[in-house]
């Protein structure tokens, strides 16, 4: 098998350790919040992705237009992304963690993070099976490595800007969906405290 | 070091922190993070070297676009885990109930059912991402933040099918 040099598998082993400590100190590791995120109850997940990218966008592009840095994207294959991100979906729902973050959940000594990697390492090689089969199917609608500012023929800034917009507008929501007031009545109820009307 | 010995960050912090980073290996690396492609090299190294035949991995390296490498990815995998362990320890985060209690009330306390559950929710995530070539970092930041038009279709659509997954398994999310 082909190897890195020392150097920069060092670099990515830093460059890990960082992201892992990222992870775990934003409880984006913990099943609970994950979850709760796609059941729209908490949003930590979508606070800590959006600000990633939006601080992560505005650095790159610099980067990219200053010439110390190239662009690295995924093509655009309609039938690969369209399909995939469908499972990928799924399976993350029923897993509770994505493939980043079920790393972190190892680290933090979760059992069902052990389990969930396995079951990567087995999807990963059901997918080299099954690869030279389906690739035709991956490929279907291929558009090349194409990004929304040369699609449409403007600058990557004010896309930016408008995440940035986006992102202190999600300031506004809470971190927690707080009980609806309803059911925090029932809890009343329940436990017989109901609250008088006077 | 007193800020890792807390046991959470706000989320604004922890995603500027790695935007931040995102600079560093686009600067020091010349790649974007990215997790499960070195899954998928990982893989087919193991059947390369245990079960050539079976696995039929000399079809798939025939006609996959790069070999597989042990290199900055894969470590990249295993720092996140020793970092996740390392940020644990330093803050004394506990990690909580063995089955996750929303889990336990739908499926049981029984820790098997949640594992088989976790194991088969990664065999079809990663077989969805090794399909989509990223995931949540490849495409839900990596991707996204360089504005890639394909990483801006994969988000909605992986977002709608895992919110429309944990509302079927889970209800409408109370708590009570």
């Amino acid at each position: 098998m082909r190897v890195d040099p020392l150097g920069k598998l060092a670099l990515g082993l830093g460059t890990g350790v960082a992201f892992g400590v990222l992870l775990q100190k934003g409880r984006v590791a913990k099943y609970d919040v994950i979850v709760d995120q796609l059941l729209l109850r908490d949003h930590t997940v979508a606070k800590v992705m959006g600000t990633a990218v939006m601080v992560g966008a505005a650095g790159v592009h610099a980067l990219v237009q200053s010439g110390h840095a190239k662009l690295d994207v995924k093509p655009l294959k309609i039938g690969g992304i369209v399909g995939g991100a469908g499972l990928f979906g799924a399976g993350c729902a029923l897993l509770g963690y994505c493939p980043g973050t079920t790393l972190a959940a190892v680290g933090e000594g979760r059992r069902d993070g052990i389990a969930g990697a396995l079951g990567m390492l087995a999807g990963a090689g059901l997918f080299v099976r099954a690869y030279p089969r389906i690739k035709p199917l991956l490929d279907a609608g291929d558009y090349g490595k194409s990004t929304l500012p040369n699609a449409t023929r403007t600058s990557p800034w004010p896309w930016i800007a408008a995440m940035a917009a986006a992102v202190a507008l999600g300031t506004l929501v809470p971190n927690e969906t707080p009980l609806k007031p309803r059911s925090l009545l029932d809890r009343f109820r329940r436990r017989g405290l109901e609250p008088s009307r006077s | 070091m007193k800020a890792l010995e807390k046991s959470s960050w706000s989320p604004y912090a922890v995603g500027a922190g790695i935007g931040a980073l995102s600079w560093f290996t686009f600067l020091s690396a010349r790649k974007a993070l990215g997790v499960t492609t070195a899954f998928e090299g990982t893989a087919a190294t193991l059947a390369r070297n245990i079960a050539p035949g079976i696995t039929g991995v000399n079809e798939y390296l025939a006609v996959v676009e790069q070999a597989p490498k042990l290199d900055w990815e894969t470590m990249l995998d295993a720092g996140i885990v020793l970092g996740s362990f390392l940020s644990a320890a330093a803050s004394g985060d506990k990690s909580g109930p063995e089955v996750p209690q929303r889990w336990a009330r739908r499926f049981g306390a029984a820790p098997s059912t949640r594992y088989a559950g976790a194991f088969l929710g990664g065999v079809a995530a990663m077989f969805g991402a090794r399909m989509a070539r990223g995931c949540t970092s490849g495409h839900g930041i990596s991707g996204n933040l360089q504005l890639a038009s394909s990483s801006l279709l994969f988000t909605p659509v992986m977002g709608l099918s895992a919110m429309l997954v944990a509302r079927s398994l889970f209800g409408h999310g109370r708590r009570g």
